[in-house]
């Protein structure tokens, strides 16, 4: 029995640990990112933002939270109650269930996979079904047509996404998380980080990561001088909560993985004395933060695409040039033989 | 504990743990909320009218052609996975047969772009 305990059991318990830290320290971050959003854009238009909840408003997206659970849950008497139910809880899981192989700091990971990249590309294709079963549960007109237009535009994005990751791992020769940071690790500093050689594709990456979260200017599926709010129509109280939630938790993940991928995950812009001083774990959430706020910018300041011109960006313009890209990264590589 | 239980058993406990959180907070206002539900209330929302009919109607083909798409696409980069990871390896064989392969790729999406698969207007 004891021997059971030290074998199973306690293994099991650290993990369980783990696992709760970090996510209600990521669900913490979400809830001042939100906050953030909000500031962001309000000051962009000259506004205050939310400013009475607490000191400055901090405590906004807490209320906000309570404000929800107390309201009724309204269900369509024509949905499909068992699939209008379990969307908004699938939505949430799939974008929370990513962060497992996000490595925030040198071994402060979860879940160590070798395929951790794999796993994450995985998963974000797979988001798109939250979407697609509240708008088809619903069974009303506007989420329908939301959850088309947001299952087109989705899969579209996640081909050039898909192409962006291959240059990546061609410059790495590794799945793991880890390893592709390692790999940008260097005596340039932030020169030797992979946005430099790879710009075109940071680029291709940032706004394809926009599409694929449904961020402003892509925010299509929920276009609300359209479609009124697109496949969340129908939702209130916490499924609309989630349906919010996992929407903000993809968009973070899509700025963790963009700080791996191209801005060195935890590792310090100069390998100099006050520099690598400050903890791994506060450059990588310094990155996060940063490419948060070009999201929020992009959100205020850019208008909304046509669905026409995006998916003509998606399929014509970045498919072909991150498939050159591919091609060129590759050549290049094996040309010079610079290949890891 | 065996190798590959120990790799993937976090995986799948952050997932039970995340799916904890979000089925807790799902529940809640099942069971502190008022419900008070009304025939007008739960009507879907169509603009103040009542719906005239199902809302699964036909829809475009185009949304259809976009997933096959999707698919090739998809299909072609989980392709080239163990092909950017071994990239070292496979030498010179490994590049040119992908070469080759992305090609005979390029000369399909050319062939659908002139057909006008990807025009939505």
């Amino acid at each position: 029995m004891v021997e059971f305990w030290t074998t199973y059991g306690l293994p099991t318990a650290i993990i369980v640990a783990q696992s709760a830290a970090m996510l209600v320290s990521l669900l913490l971050i979400v809830a001042y990112l939100l906050y953030a959003d909000r500031k962001i854009w309000a000051a962009v238009q000259l506004r205050r933002g939310p400013n009475v909840v607490g000191p400055w408003g901090l405590l906004q997206s807490f209320a906000d939270m309570l404000k929800f659970v107390f309201k009724e849950v309204v269900i369509p008497s024509g949905a499909n109650k068992g699939v209008f139910l379990l969307a908004p809880l699938v939505s949430t899981v799939l974008a929370l269930s990513a962060w497992a192989v996000i490595p925030v700091n040198a071994g402060w990971v979860v879940a160590d996979l070798n395929v951790g990249i794999l796993y994450v590309f995985a998963i974000s294709s797979l988001e798109v079904y939250g979407v697609i079963m509240g708008g088809w549960a619903s069974n009303s007109k506007y989420p329908f047509l939301g959850a088309l237009r947001s299952a087109a535009q989705m899969v579209s994005y996640e081909v050039s996404i898909g192409f962006v990751i291959i240059t990546v791992l061609l410059c790495v020769g590794s799945l793991n998380l880890t390893d592709i940071v390692l790999a940008q690790k260097g005596e340039w500093g932030l020169l030797n980080w992979f946005w430099l050689p790879l710009f075109p594709m940071f680029v291709i990456f940032f706004i394809s990561a926009l599409a694929e979260t449904n961020r402003p200017p892509f925010d299509l599926p929920e276009a609300e001088s359209e479609l009124v709010a697109g496949f969340m129509v129908e939702y209130s109280s916490t499924p609309y909560m989630l349906f919010m939630l996992g929407e903000y938790v993809a968009i973070t993940l899509m700025c963790a993985l963009m700080t791996i991928l191209f801005l060195g995950g935890w590792l310090p812009p100069v390998d100099v004395a006050p520099f690598n001083w400050v903890p791994g774990i506060v450059w990588f959430l310094l990155k996060v933060f940063l490419l948060f706020f070009m999201f929020a910018m992009v959100k205020a300041i850019v208008p909304r695409y046509r669905y026409d011109q995006l998916m003509r960006l998606g399929w014509k313009v970045f498919l072909p040039l991150s498939l050159f890209m591919v091609v060129a990264v590759a050549s290049v590589l094996y040309a010079f033989d610079l290949a890891p | 504990m065996n190798e590959l239980l120990l790799d993937y058993l976090p995986v799948v406990i952050f997932i039970a743990v995340s799916a904890i959180i979000a089925g807790a907070l799902m529940l809640a206002p099942f069971l502190i909320a008022v419900k008070n539900p009304d025939s007008e209330k739960v009507s879907a929302y169509e603009c103040g009218f009542a719906a005239f009919d199902d809302a699964r109607m036909k829809f475009d083909v185009r949304f259809y052609l976009v997933a096959i798409l999707f698919i090739i696409f998809d299909l072609e980069v989980a392709f080239l996975f163990p092909w950017a990871v071994a990239f070292k390896e496979v030498g010179a064989l490994g590049f040119w047969s992908v070469m080759v392969f992305l090609a005979v790729l390029t000369i399909g999406f050319i062939y659908e772009w002139r057909k006008g698969a990807l025009e939505w207007d």
